[in-house]
């Protein structure tokens, strides 16, 4: 890996060879990217080559910026939801679940127990859809169509129970301020496992196709190594980090919603290669489908938001019917909640790490300032690092496997 | 456990360290003057009581028409003794200097170059420190208060490329 850059051009020569003559390289730079189906949509990645060696590597971010900090500290509080969604576009609940709360936490309210509950239920089946996207994207670039068609099965069994419960496949807008925007129609418990029994079947089959798979070893096993001390250095979190070895989970370590009663394990790797991650990604999967199960079966009807309508809008009934149903909901919608001044900050477990929200508040309806720290961001910045010295094509799977989502990194 | 940090912080750097307090759901929070940020960093990260091993997020507040105006925001976190704290530094707009912390956490780096992207603010021995998100010809900075909603910046023209097959790469810009 480490490059002897005493020789001119850098180049590795054989001391052991007396008739090899060490020839400067010539550096080639190839730019990757904007638009390069293997750069996940919008990063542009500048590498300077010489043979298939990576000398230097710098990226450049930003074509998808669109603001989201600016819109949001222009849009009331309940509006900033649905710019949530487009964070990490593949699982939006997680960020809904993020910014509420956080919100909560400044307001100092809770939510009710059902909804905490579906809370985790819409966030752990993003979770599954996340991971399910990341390894069958992964299987694809590495040349495993299959694998991808597998993965989108199932993740649209999941996206089609999403639906049903959110109204939308993608931008689910789902979670409110002080709970959660409807109930899980009838039935919807019972579709929802049976999909999960599906989706179980797919991504053992995944799991048989790629685990095993000689080339997609050798393509990650090894490549895009990461060790545990610098992993922390560079701030990684979630399934990352873990695989680093460094056993570190929001949900455990600081138990938000429902996590401290449900029984699940966090897989830890040991090597912090490509394949270690995607290993945390499958076994994330089983663990995610373990606190679905439990949060069913421990579920009970209740109140799907809490009934303070100085933060959730009131019932239809009480807003047609009542002056003051009416003159809540006026307020919320027109001036927004009124968050009271102060600042705080709230992380949660998403998909990639943590999800942590940096709100100031100056006591209007609007937010004063939302930092999003995005849970891709440092594993992004770090892959210049990770990449020196290393060939081109393990680039490829190293960018899978931290899985960028230019939605929430690119603001 | 976290109160000790906040105690102990306040005990070795009186001087620096200021104003401490609980945040909102118990989070301890505390002041630092701007000359002392870098070495109370390191020694957050140093000292095995406190071990911070990790800055999970590092941020800038604008506060407009306060004095100082500008604030920098550390949240840091320890995976050994699984404590955090968050620590806020003012910065006036007279001087936006303020020494970096990536030679304490490599992770910092992308995080100071957003700040000083969106709000300006400049990390004295800060790597590489460039605009992250907007492009380098940019016009000022738009998380600052003062820039227009829908501000519009003039059209910049076409970078030259000497040689499209080895040209200058990473170390211009292009």
């Amino acid at each position: 890996m480490a490059i002897d850059d005493k020789r001119p051009g850098g180049l590795e020569t054989r001391d052991d060879d007396a008739l090899h003559a060490p020839l400067a390289g010539k550096r080639m730079v190839i730019n990757l990217g904007p638009s390069h189906p293997a750069m996940h949509g919008v990063t542009r990645a500048v590498t300077t080559l010489e043979g298939e060696k990576i000398i230097d590597m710098k990226l450049d971010i930003g074509f998808l910026h669109r603001g989201f900090e600016k819109s949001c500290e222009n849009v009331t509080w309940g509006q900033v939801f649905p710019y949530t969604d487009r964070l990490n576009y593949v699982s939006s609940t997680m960020n809904n679940v993020g910014f509420a709360l956080a919100v909560e936490k400044l307001c100092r309210i809770d939510a009710p127990d059902r909804a905490k509950y579906l809370r985790v239920v819409v966030s752990e089946l993003h979770r599954i859809c996340d991971h399910l996207t990341l390894v069958s994207a992964m299987g694809l670039e590495l040349g495993a169509m299959t694998v991808f068609l597998y993965g989108v099965e199932a993740r649209d069994h999941l996206y089609d129970r999403l639906a049903e419960l959110c109204g939308a496949r993608l931008t689910s807008n789902y979670v409110r301020v002080g709970g959660v925007a409807r109930d899980a129609p009838e039935g919807w418990v019972e579709k929802t496992l049976q999909s999960l029994d599906r989706v179980v079947e797919l991504r053992d089959l995944i799991d048989a196709l790629l685990t095993r798979n000689r080339i997609f070893i050798d393509r990650t096993r090894g490549t895009g190594r990461v060790s545990r001390e610098d992993a922390i250095d560079l701030g990684f979190t979630g399934p990352c980090l873990r695989g680093s070895g460094e056993p570190y989970d929001v949900r455990k370590a600081a138990p938000y919603l429902v996590y401290d009663r449900i029984d699940f394990d966090i897989p830890v790797g040991s090597n912090g290669d490509n394949f270690d991650r995607y290993l945390m990604r499958i076994e994330e999967m089983r663990q995610s489908d373990s606190i679905l199960r439990q949060c069913f079966t421990q579920m009970e009807p209740g109140d799907i938001a809490i009934a303070d309508f100085r933060y959730v809008l009131p019932p239809k009934p009480l807003v047609y019917g009542t002056i003051e149903g009416l003159m809540a909901h006026f307020k919320l919608v027109m001036e927004g909640i009124k968050v009271p001044a102060g600042e705080v900050y709230s992380y949660t477990e998403a998909a990639n790490g943590e999800l942590g929200f940096y709100l100031v508040s100056d006591g209007g309806g609007r937010p004063y300032k939302i930092g999003l720290r995005a849970p891709g961001w440092p594993m992004l910045a770090a892959v210049p690092r990770i990449m020196k010295g290393a060939l081109l094509a393990d680039l490829i799977p190293t960018f899978d496997s931290i899985n960028m989502i230019g939605g929430e990194v690119e603001q | 456990m976290a109160k000790a940090v906040i105690e102990a912080l306040v005990a070795r750097f009186p001087d620096d360290v200021y104003e401490p307090y609980e945040g909102v759901g118990g989070d301890d929070c505390a002041f630092v003057r701007k000359d002392g940020i870098a070495r109370v960093c390191g020694f957050l990260k140093a000292d095995p009581a406190m071990a911070f091993n990790l800055a999970p997020y590092i941020t800038a507040v604008d506060y407009l028409g306060a004095e100082p105006r500008f604030e920098v925001v550390y949240n840091l976190y320890s995976t050994r003794h699984n404590h955090r704290v968050r620590l806020r530094v003012k910065v006036p707009e007279s001087d936006l200097d303020v020494e970096s912390v990536t030679p304490v956490w490599a992770g910092a780096d992308w995080f100071e170059r957003y700040c000083f992207d969106m709000y300006g603010i400049r990390f004295r021995a800060h790597p590489d420190l460039r605009r992250l998100l907007m492009y380098d010809e940019f016009v000022g900075h738009p998380l600052r208060k003062d820039y227009p909603l829908r501000g519009r910046q003039p059209l910049v023209p076409e970078r030259e490329v000497k040689d499209i097959y080895r040209g200058p790469g990473p170390g211009g810009r292009d």
